[in-house]
């Protein structure tokens, strides 16, 4: 992607979303949908266009934890870690994913395609275990359908 | 039979004609139907258990021309889906509540704030809202509907916070007053019900107030939908009067070996066997925003109470210092005892630790983990320490 692509797409957004300041969280979250994480220079060319300081645009997307500020793959895996995900063995869909991709949460695939974190009650306790790819959830996993699961993304991308 | 759950169906009911309601109530009048959500004796929802007729009325009588009116549907609470579910099966009725809101309190703008981790639902709260603009016209009531989303932060359920987040800046409570009836969004009055709250207040309006006082107890009226979840003989979203016993609960969703109830999240109540009988769910007793874990006899409670922390250690915003550094020292704490590297007397300095929090945090995350922390080391202490 060239600098001047990513100019001008951060420019339509705000064309579309507005430049106040209520505007900035669903100009990140495209962002993050386009180029999958907050690059320094897309920050740079949304503080120019909302008018306001980059470490402002920064200092609100660190405190989202859907908003990376560093490299993160084309397919973000969020392994719920929450109590009764917990109990019900979320350890062995972390264990899953290791055997077929080889990173542990935090880490990102050498391909640069695929992240894995663990993130924190997605709302599907009576479900679980449970994931979520990008904005799809998964329930009520095993390590084999997790193994499933993860070959579609594989082939489709 | 005392025993017996009393279940209701209202609010997943599909045979609402909601254009006919909000008729209904332009017929009646505003205040008339204020009253009547006051008379019900309807509180929020989400979890705080603030009257809602009485939230609905301060924003009424403000003179402001401009107000909003928004859906909190950040729902974050470890073991908590219920909203998740409403906005699944039954959205219509969320959206024309907020409709209802919306008229009672000459708004003329409304957003549903809604966590990222429902974001695969963007289609069909898109179509509800369509369908609902195009119901809305023939009545020449004017509400324009819009759709925010969170990205991955507990604290934004906090209405200070969301506000804060829908403004675009980062998800950090304010200080109340001024209460956002007063001072929401964008500094205009502004109405932030939670997903429930909304379609209970269509209820009412089908209803009246004198039916649905019939449910529930004097404190906690109506019916509630309940998440349960963990070890039992069914997980799901029920829909029940509030006012029952713990073990009432216990006896219809409990696997028979139940040692403990979360009673309302992370940020809840844990109650152990032996106050089963004897602890009520509802505002007089123990609250619940709807969340129910059920642990059984095999579960490890320190694991349960590590976890817990855990969770508000990463989800403290880091604001204040008694929430930022009591989760965290929270956590080391119990730790250390684990490990032997604290006598287990450091228990009691943890839990003074917890009571300060009570006091000295500025909202309700870091006010609340010492309801988790206490009810758990002072029902389970040996399992904290051995």
């Amino acid at each position: 992607m060239t600098s001047s692509n990513n100019e001008e797409f951060i420019g339509q957004l705000a064309d579309k979303y507005g430049r106040n300041r209520e505007s900035l969280l669903p100009i990140l979250q495209k962002v993050v949908e386009q180029y999958y994480f907050l690059s320094e220079e897309s920050m740079v060319n949304i503080a120019k266009e909302l008018n306001i300081s980059t470490a402002d645009v920064y200092g609100t997307a660190s405190f989202y934890s859907f908003l990376g500020t560093t490299h993160q793959g084309k397919h973000v895996i969020r392994v719920c870690q929450t109590i009764i995900c917990d109990m019900k063995r979320k350890e062995d869909i972390i264990d899953a994913i290791y055997d077929m991709l080889g990173i542990r949460p935090g880490e990102t695939t050498s391909d640069g395609r695929f992240s894995l974190y663990y993130t924190n009650c997605l709302g599907a306790c009576h479900k679980g275990p449970a994931m979520l790819i990008n904005d799809e959830p998964y329930m009520e996993l095993t390590p084999e359908k997790v193994k499933d699961i993860i070959v579609n993304y594989m082939k489709n991308s | 039979m005392a025993t017996q759950l009393k279940r209701t169906e209202l609010i997943f009911r599909e045979d609402m004609d909601y254009p006919a309601l909000l008729h209904k109530v332009m017929k009646m009048g505003k205040d008339k139907f204020i009253n009547e959500m006051m008379e019900s004796g309807l509180r929020g929802r989400g979890g705080a258990g603030f009257p809602s007729g009485m939230k609905w009325k301060i924003v009424k009588e403000d003179p402001s021309p401009v107000k909003y009116i928004v859906c909190n549907a950040d729902e974050g609470e470890p073991g908590t889906f219920k909203d998740k579910e409403i906005l699944d099966k039954a959205v219509d009725k969320v959206i024309w509540g907020m409709v209802l809101a919306a008229y009672v309190t000459g708004a003329k703008e409304g957003y549903i704030y809604i966590r990222a981790e429902y974001k695969y639902l963007n289609t069909k709260l898109r179509i509800a809202i369509d369908r609902m603009e195009q119901n809305l016209k023939p009545l020449g009531v004017q509400f324009k509907l819009d759709l925010r989303y969170g990205a991955g932060a507990y604290i934004c359920g906090e209405e200070t916070a969301l506000l804060q987040s829908m403004e675009g800046h980062r998800g950090e409570p304010t200080n109340k007053p001024p209460f956002p009836v007063n001072c929401g969004y964008l500094g205009k009055p502004t109405v932030v019900n939670n997903v429930e709250t909304f379609v209970n207040a269509m209820i009412i309006a089908d209803i009246g107030a004198q039916e649905y006082q019939k449910l529930g107890t004097k404190a906690s009226q109506g019916s509630k939908l309940f998440s349960v979840s963990g070890d039992c003989s069914k997980e799901g979203v029920f829909e029940l009067e509030m006012g029952m016993s713990v073990q009432q609960f216990v006896d219809e969703f409990g696997d028979g070996d139940t040692k403990a109830v979360q009673v309302g999240g992370a940020s809840g109540f844990c109650v152990p066997r032996k106050e089963f009988k004897n602890t009520i769910i509802g505002f007089e007793g123990v609250p619940t925003g709807g969340s129910m874990k059920v642990f059984n006899s095999s579960r490890s409670m320190y694991n349960i109470l590590e976890n817990y922390l855990i969770f508000f250690e990463e989800e403290s915003c880091g604001q204040c210092t008694p929430c930022r550094v009591g989760t965290q020292q929270l956590l080391h704490g119990i730790r250390a005892v684990k490990r032997k590297e604290k006598p287990k007397t450091y228990l009691d300095e943890l839990l003074r630790l917890a009571y300060t929090m009570k006091f000295a945090s500025k909202c309700g995350l870091g006010r609340s983990v010492g309801n988790a922390f206490r009810s758990i080391i002072e029902n389970f202490r040996e399992e904290i320490v051995y």
